[in-house]
């Protein structure tokens, strides 16, 4: 780099430019959460809603799933699962409920977790929830996922 | 080695290069089961291969980071490591925690896991990447707190050099923004959000300040460049991975139920953040062509400069493919997310951490580099890991464009499951590159025990 570019320059913009973007930041983060109730269905956030949730995560299907993209790739997008089955919660507590224990010859399998019908409503609840955000552009793209 | 106390950087090495060990055996094993998907069902599923497979890369990364600063910041402080006994309690408990929760992941099930560790308490688990249970993630946040304390009392009582400022400061920003892991609202959309100042504010943010500075300090180390010059480059690369990288992580916000500004902050921003990757690839090229000497470290350089060539390929160009918001509405959660993981955490910090170990390593062991016969096997090892990767990552992008196109994009769009079997070839493909990977590393791994004629001395 030429000598009239100084190393305290260079300082200079890391420290201004680390800090000014850090505080852009969080007053962008500031306006997203203050407009997150328009989009985020947080009015159908139920106590059912909430321990689906937490099975959801107990269970790890993020680990084979994608939820609004984000997740692992093995197994389908279950953000707009709901849409997909139908508008059924039978439909996903049903395909839960029936994993064979030990899998499918040669094929993909989801295990079969055991859940009582209480906790298969509440993740169906939830999975009908999260079908209910609004993201943009109505993402994903088409009900395949 | 000028301090005794760096030596503690081996232990942390050792113990990193076998978990890197383990997460590659997980890997090749979730790569199978992609193809055979009944591959160890149901003892194993998928999501406990992955889960080991990924936590397993972050332990041993974060080893290898520590292991680094504990190698680098007293020599680079002028002083021995303010607490070398703290260093290595620290070290026994990182690697039972470690342990521990791999072995928890695997012996039982992963609700179990969760009853079994008071979940319900604090419930931080179930979500990507930060699958530990709470009582593991305090585990973290205690041996970080006392990592930082022993480094930063060792550089705030010593000489204070750039490089050991700017480690530091990313050494504190990964221990922050950590703590955005324990909050974890019912509302899913909050999740999210705050979920990627833990993920996107690591890897895109603070990791890049621990990285240039590693690589920086081995660049003075085995090229002799004047310290200005490289500091220069330092802060400016540092300041472009700030500058684009915060609001860069708008790019995982376009999807997700947040508000529609962020298409256009996050598809800018993060259309910038190829630049300090690049500019890491000139400044490795550039000092190595300046050097003052020929180190007779070898494979050291070629790691130095392997690793920023592979990070901006990874993390730049792979990045750059699917972040703009038009292109990623179609790309997003599919096999090029993927393909850009895999090159990216490669590139950028699998490659520096071994850079370390390469350079680091024959020094503890009383060598001023390895022998001829070591460094010419660890040489091929590179190429056959690094060669290998970017195989996984052609791969995994053929079979992402395929994806997308059936599933997404065409008139008629296929069910996921359909698709997967249409793209089964490039899966085969990709764990046959695999296979080789794993190859690269056992080779590698040799490289530290086969005896051969010294290395002439040259400076």
């Amino acid at each position: 780099m030429r000598e009239t570019f100084t190393k305290g320059m260079a300082r200079n913009i890391y420290y201004g430019g680390a800090v000014f973007f850090f505080l852009v930041l969080i007053g962008l983060t500031v306006d997203t959460v203050r407009s997150l109730p328009k989009t985020d269905n947080s009015e159908n956030l139920t106590e059912q809603v909430a321990a689906g949730k937490r099975l959801w995560e107990v269970n790890n299907c993020i680990g084979c799933h994608t939820l609004l993209g984000e997740g692992a790739y093995f197994a389908p997008e279950l953000g707009n699962v709901y849409t997909r089955f139908g508008e059924s919660t039978e439909a996903i507590k049903a395909f839960i409920k029936y994993r064979p224990v030990e899998g499918v010859e040669g094929r993909r399998s989801m295990p079969q977790f055991n859940l009582t019908d209480e906790e298969l409503e509440e993740l169906a609840q939830f999975l009908k929830y999260v079908d209910g955000i609004k993201t943009a552009r109505d993402w994903p793209p088409n009900i395949q996922g | 080695m000028k301090y005794e106390s760096q030596g503690i950087a081996k232990l942390y090495f050792i113990a990193a290069i076998a978990l890197f060990v383990g997460q590659i055996l997980f890997g090749v094993t979730m790569g199978l089961q992609y193809v055979m998907g009944d591959f160890l069902f149901p003892e194993i599923p998928f999501n406990v291969a992955r889960m080991v497979h990924t936590n397993l890369l972050i332990v041993w990364l974060l080893f290898g980071f520590m292991g680094s600063a504990y190698f680098l910041v007293p020599e680079e402080a002028e002083r021995e490591l303010y607490s070398p006994m703290l260093a290595k309690v620290m070290f026994w408990i990182f690697l039972a925690a470690g342990v521990l929760t791999i072995l928890g992941y695997l012996l039982v099930p992963y609700a179990r896991l969760a009853e079994l560790t008071m979940n319900d308490l604090l419930p931080t688990m179930g979500r990507e990447f930060l699958e530990q249970p709470t009582i593991t993630k305090i585990g973290i946040v205690i041996v970080a707190l006392a990592f930082i304390f022993n480094i930063g009392m060792t550089v705030l009582t010593g000489r204070k050099t750039v490089i050991n400022l700017v480690l530091l400061t990313g050494l504190v920003g990964l221990a922050v923004f950590f703590l955005f892991s324990f909050y974890n609202p019912d509302n899913l959309v909050l999740d999210k959000y705050f979920w990627w100042f833990v993920v996107h504010l690591w890897v895109e943010g603070v990791w890049e300040l621990i990285m240039a500075s590693l690589l920086a300090y081995v660049l003075i180390k085995v090229t002799g460049v004047d310290r200005e010059v490289i500091e220069k480059w330092l802060y400016i690369i540092i300041a472009m991975a700030l500058i684009s990288g915060l609001v860069g992580t708008g790019h995982h916000f376009f999807w997700i139920g947040t508000p529609d500004y962020w298409q256009w902050l996050g598809s800018i921003f993060s259309a910038l953040e190829p630049i300090p990757f690049f500019m890491m690839t000139l400044f490795a090229f550039n000092v190595v062509n300046k050097r003052r000497r020929d180190h007779p470290n070898k494979a050291a350089v070629l790691w130095a400069l392997g690793t920023a060539v592979m990070a901006f390929l990874g993390a730049g160009v792979w990045g750059f493919l699917h972040t703009l918001a038009p292109v990623n509405f179609y790309t997003h959660g599919t096999q090029i997310t993927a393909a850009h993981g895999h090159m990216a955490f490669y590139g950028a910090y699998v490659m520096v951490v071994l850079t370390m170990v390469s350079y680091s390593m024959p020094l503890m062991r009383g060598q001023k580099a390895a022998n001829q016969t070591a460094q010419k096997l660890e040489i091929r090892s590179f190429w056959i890991m690094t060669i290998s990767m970017v195989f996984i990552t052609l791969f995994l992008t053929a079979a992402g464009i395929m994806q997308v196109y059936l599933q997404r994009y065409s008139a008629d769009p296929l069910p996921f499951m359909v698709v997967q079997d249409e793209i089964a070839h490039f899966y085969w493909a990709r764990e046959v590159a695999g296979f080789t990977f794993l190859y690269g590393l056992i080779l590698y791994i040799y490289s530290f025990f086969v005896k051969g004629p010294e290395v002439a001395d040259v400076e």
